[in-house]
């Protein structure tokens, strides 16, 4: 069995012998393949859109992806939530000693398919190896460079009275996929994670309507966080219906049992947007005929008041407030 | 599914929750004992559907609202020795001490592990042979099967660094106290649904036979909520004093008797401190002599120190359905689920976390 040792982080043959063998060899692309301290990229056209994510998590092999393939989702999903047309991409490695090279190779394939199916180049990258112990197997760390042709601005703050709320399908399928695995939690669920890239999806919802007024993938927090921040941006209250809500059988029974709620759960392939009300029919018909958003559905509105809150409207007819999550979730006791 | 979305059609619960106390002109208060309860009844929004002359109240049955601050200082006092592993349900870890919480300890470097049962506890205290395993034996009925059943397979196997630090509480002695105090005027109980799979319909009787208090108990849906109100502000109008089980899908009238056996194999009654509440005797449960080698503070010769009380909060007639959130000067502002003081603000099922997350009165 090959592992990482401290040589390979060292920047001699080691390093070179990875770079060459592994990295080159899924990454290949002309840009890369310049070999330079840094990469030049063409010029480009219209607004730049650019961000970042590191990606922690436990397992690094799960149910519907990997670390590589969420790396590059989130990354991509977050371009395509402004707008932009993702380009390219840089990826950063931490790797604890003693990792298994098999892994890191199954790793960087994972990352390299993505990539190519979301249509981005992988431009520049690095890689550290840290002592055993004081890293968990490996951390990656994503940039993304899009462009923003058209005029597009989406934010919370554009969302109106009377828009409507979108999601694009069921919700905590990742977070309760991740949670089934980890250790001492072997819970025999089949929910696969939704990490998948949805910048076709976007592309579409955004050729099919002007009056889309921000998108945003509900990650960390979930789809009650994300409503929260567009509360907050738009200043103004948002009210959903529990009954049009897609959770899975699966997730909502796991999530009972540890005392937790799908609506505060990760998801690593879903969009929650806000379509004015004249449009956002045409968006969810145009969202289900892509398989990314087969179960696209409108869950609520947002509200006259300015109180900035979020309400859910239980399927009983009660009505229970959606805050911001405080701290970690925890599983309860009974 | 089975046995869940029967209980939750939203027609049906409708249709059920419009009849609760709607020809009741008095007051009506009822007590549902457990967190989850509570957390169910905001959940669903039922609080807001039912008239307003009846009054639901939060109670005790939180285990960890219920678990004293000098337990917890006691735990944190014992993850500085490098000696030892401290093993927790994961609620327990935000629960405040005197000058902090287990999570803080942990951000430190202490080695604190979240297991989801005692059981999981067992199996670090194997790959750990030189290092004392100790498990936070926190909660009510629901939870002493496992922790029993953990000691007993300590037992047979000779692990030999494995023990807890034991705060088990029981309820139906906890109810009576409830009952017996003048302050609070509860005409009926939802007894908690879980406690309840264990001890059964039984152990409730006293309520309705000596002091006259119908009780109902439910589970957890919205469905099974509403036909336990429903069952219960009956009895109340009709001067009908029973315990009802609308929850026998899960609960016999005997309980448990497997669970009850070997929950009574192990531990005896003991007293109990109830952060807020006091000491109650009766209410808690210990290790037989037999099994006291795996008590944490017989066998690391340690003492549980004092609680203190603290300063402006009100958990005491909180958790006595006495008083209101609201009604608390630090709710909200100094106390908060992520600072949170007193105990019904540290668990997600605690009454102040309840009326903080679903209210907007935070």
């Amino acid at each position: 069995m090959s592992i990482i040792t401290l040589g390979h982080g060292s920047g001699g043959k080691l390093t070179h012998n990875l770079i060459e063998d592994i990295f080159y060899k899924y990454f290949d692309n002309d840009i890369l393949l310049q070999k330079n301290d840094s990469s030049i990229l063409p010029k480009l056209e219209g607004k730049i859109a650019v961000t970042t994510d590191s990606f922690v998590i436990n397992p690094i092999f799960f149910n519907g992806g990997d670390i590589g393939k969420l790396s590059v989702c989130g990354t991509v999903n977050d371009l395509a939530m402004s707008g932009a047309k993702p380009l390219y991409i840089t990826v950063g490695f931490i790797i604890e000693e003693g990792f298994e090279i098999e892994n890191l190779e199954k790793i960087v394939e994972s990352i390299s398919i993505t990539a190519k199916n979301a249509n981005v180049k992988i431009v520049a990258g690095d890689t550290k190896v840290v002592e055993k112990g004081s890293a968990d197997k490996i951390y990656i760390n994503t940039t993304g460079i899009g462009v923003i042709d058209k005029d597009i601005y989406l934010s919370g703050e554009n969302a109106k009275p009377g828009d409507k709320i979108i999601i694009s399908g069921s919700l905590g399928d990742h977070g309760v996929c991740i949670m089934s695995k980890r250790k001492n939690l072997e819970f025999d669920v089949s929910v696969k994670s939704d990490c998948n890239l949805l910048n076709e999806l976007i592309e579409e919802i955004l050729y099919t309507s002007n009056n889309v007024k921000v998108l945003r993938d509900p990650t960390r927090g979930g789809l009650a966080t994300t409503l929260n921040e567009f509360a907050s941006q738009s200043k103004r209250s948002i009210s959903i219906n529990e009954e049009d809500i897609p959770v899975k059988d699966e997730v909502r029974s796991m999530c009972e049992i540890l005392g937790l709620d799908p609506l505060y759960i990760a998801n690593e392939g879903k969009v929650v947007l806000i379509a004015s009300k004249e449009d956002a029919q045409r968006v969810v018909e145009v969202m289900r005929k892509n398989p990314m958003g087969k179960d696209a559905q409108i869950i609520g509105e947002v509200l006259e008041d300015d109180k900035k809150i979020v309400s859910l409207k239980t399927d009983i007819g009660g009505t229970r407030l959606l805050s911001m999550p405080s701290g970690e979730l925890l599983p309860r006791i009974c | 599914m089975k046995y869940v979305k029967e209980f939750r059609n939203p027609s049906l619960v409708k249709n059920m929750i419009k009849k609760i106390g709607s020809d009741v002109e008095r007051e009506i208060t009822i007590m549902e004992v457990c967190g989850t309860h509570t957390m169910s009844i905001f959940k669903s929004g039922i609080r807001d559907l039912i008239p307003s002359n009846i009054k639901l109240i939060s109670g005790p049955g939180c285990p960890v609202c219920v678990t004293s601050q000098a337990y917890i200082d006691t735990a944190i006092e014992l993850t500085k020795r490098d000696d030892v592993i401290i093993t927790t349900f994961g609620d327990m870890l935000k629960v405040p001490g005197n000058n902090s919480s287990l999570q803080n300890e942990k951000a430190l470097g202490r080695d604190i592990r979240m297991v989801y049962s005692p059981l999981d506890s067992l199996k670090i205290a194997k790959e750990n042979p030189d290092r004392e395993v100790i498990f936070l034996a926190v909660g009510f009925e629901t939870t002493a099967p496992a922790i029993a059943l953990s000691i007993k397979i300590a037992s047979e196997e000779n692990i030999k660094n494995y023990s807890i630090l034991q705060s088990i509480k029981t309820m139906p002695e906890t109810m009576k106290q409830l009952v017996l105090d003048e302050d609070i005027k509860i005409d009926g109980f939802l007894c908690p649904g879980h406690v309840s799979t264990v001890i059964g319909a039984k152990p409730y009787e006293f309520l309705a036979n000596e002091f006259e208090v119908p009780a109902v108990i439910a589970g957890f849906e919205s469905g099974d909520i509403a036909i336990g109100l429903y069952t219960l502000i009956e009895m109340i109008k009709n001067n009908t004093n029973e315990v009802k089980n609308v929850y026998s899908r899960f609960v016999k009238y005997e309980g448990s008797e497997k669970a009850i056996s070997s929950i009574y194999e192990i531990f005896e009654e003991s007293d109990a401190v109830w952060r807020g509440l006091g000491n109650i005797s009766g209410t808690g449960l210990k290790l037989k002599q037999k099994y006291d080698s795996f008590n944490a503070e017989t066998k690391l010769g340690i003492n549980l120190l004092n609680d203190k009380p603290i300063k402006g909060c009100i958990c005491g007639d909180i958790l006595k359905g006495k008083k209101n959130p609201l009604q608390c000067k630090l709710f909200s502002k100094v106390c908060n689920p992520l600072n949170p003081i007193g105990a019904c603000m540290v668990s997600e099922e605690g009454t102040c976390a309840a009326y903080y997350k679903y209210k907007n009165i935070g």
